[in-house]
């Protein structure tokens, strides 16, 4: 169980390794609160997503498999959302849109295809949790990056001297792009020195590619 | 109203420019742009698939989902009814109008991933556009993504060619590209 903890957190990390789920990735990264808002809440959908699709993977018929996961996904979407709505509505107000599009998240997909619909209940759900903690993991390091180089706080507390005016433009879209540029960049140079690992724009998008080949032979 | 619709369309198309500012759509728009005609095609495919996608969205939502009190349904609802929709009008094409299918045909599977399309129709019932309004709204989300993409596409194939730092070939230097562009589009902002 370790073993799925190890893999989703380090080895094939959503966000750096595999990059995967790019959309909330950027969007809600302007602080190191919204991003682990962000992941928890994916982190619990994937979660319980991957615990039902797993105990109802020998009924569910493979030729509607997705369209039965897509509802699955979005059920346990709505859950968190309304229980977000009501507990936490400042995160809630911050995070917007962005909560229900977990649903269009490829990851949360994604490990239900490969790993979820063809492994037991226990083992997919330390799955989706070593995957989720992955995710959260990732997009926290670029929201504190983002954060602090825009506004010189970590968690709102404030590190830099007031007299830092922040670079705001990191905050602000355009800001994310950017951030993600150098640290794909900065992978694609740690990785040129261990030959045997593939990566960088062809991981991506194949794995784009491979999300919609799914829906495609699903839908 | 004309002036109303006219301020959602200009808002939706370029102030906040759907992938520009709020990176929906982020994989057709970094995966399928490395030509101007494979981006146009998929830019006309997507403005096709919103608009028709934002106008039924609207219709469930206002007469179906509001009358009977279920409109916590609405992402799963939405999310059926857009992946149907594109087989729908994959199928449609196909038989009735083999030439628009021979230019958007490859791109329809493609758009049901396309965050924007939920995203369009969330956005629509948040702001409770009615029907005309998430109509324009729709489209126009759209047409921003299809300029987005064609721009990117034609910058792209300038710097092909280019001598680039071997770390930054491939994606990073394509995101640089659309961080740039996001920081010329936020000019826009002025239009306000």
């Amino acid at each position: 169980m370790l073993e799925r903890l190890y893999n989703g957190i380090i080895k094939e990390n959503p966000t750096f390794v595999l990059m995967l789920g790019m959309c909330p990735t950027m969007a809600v990264t302007t602080s190191g609160v919204n991003a682990i808002g962000m992941g928890l809440s994916t982190t619990v959908v994937l979660v319980l997503s991957n615990i039902v699709i797993s105990m109802l993977r020998k009924i569910i018929p493979s030729e509607v498999r997705i369209p039965a996961f897509i509802v699955v996904i979005a059920s346990f979407v709505t859950v968190v959302q309304m229980l977000m709505q009501g507990y936490m509505p400042d995160l809630y107000a911050a995070l917007g849109i962005y909560i229900p599009l977990i649903v269009v998240n490829c990851i949360i997909l994604g490990r239900a295809e490969s790993w979820a619909y063809k492994n037991g209940v226990v083992s997919s759900a330390f799955d989706g949790l070593g995957m989720g903690l992955g995710f959260t993991f990732g997009i926290t390091c670029i929201g504190l990056l983002r954060e602090f180089i825009g506004a010189g706080t970590l968690f709102s507390v404030r590190i830099l001297p007031e007299a830092y005016e922040g670079a705001t433009i990191f905050i602000m879209a355009p800001g994310a792009f950017i951030v993600l540029a150098f640290l794909v960049a900065l992978r694609n140079k740690i990785m040129s020195k261990k030959p045997a690992v593939e990566m960088g724009c062809s991981a991506r998008c194949d794995a784009c590619v491979g999300c919609d080949g799914m829906k495609r032979s699903g839908v | 109203m004309i002036a109303n619709l006219i301020k959602i369309a200009l808002g939706s198309a370029l102030i906040s420019n759907v992938v520009l500012s709020q990176f929906l759509g982020l994989c057709p728009f970094l995966g399928v742009s490395k030509k101007i005609k494979t981006a146009s095609g998929m830019g006309g495919a997507v403005v096709f698939v919103i608009t028709l996608s934002s106008a039924v969205a609207s219709l469930i939502y206002n007469y179906i989902l509001t009358p009977l009190n279920l409109t916590y349904l609405q992402t799963i609802v939405f999310i059926l009814v857009i992946a149907a929709l594109v087989q729908f009008v994959e199928m449609f094409l196909k038989k009735s109008m083999p030439p628009l299918y021979e230019a958007l045909g490859v791109y329809l599977p493609l758009i049901t991933t396309n965050c924007a399309v939920l995203g369009v129709a969330l956005t629509n019932v948040q702001k409770s556009y009615g029907f005309v309004e998430s109509v324009v709204n729709g489209f126009a989300t759209a047409l921003g993504f299809a300029i987005a993409i064609v721009i990117l596409a034609g910058l792209r194939e300038r710097i092909e060619y280019n001598d680039i730092p071997t770390s930054f070939r491939g994606m990073p230097i394509v995101l640089l590209t659309a961080g740039l562009m996001a920081i010329a589009f936020c000019g826009f902002a002025a239009l306000r």
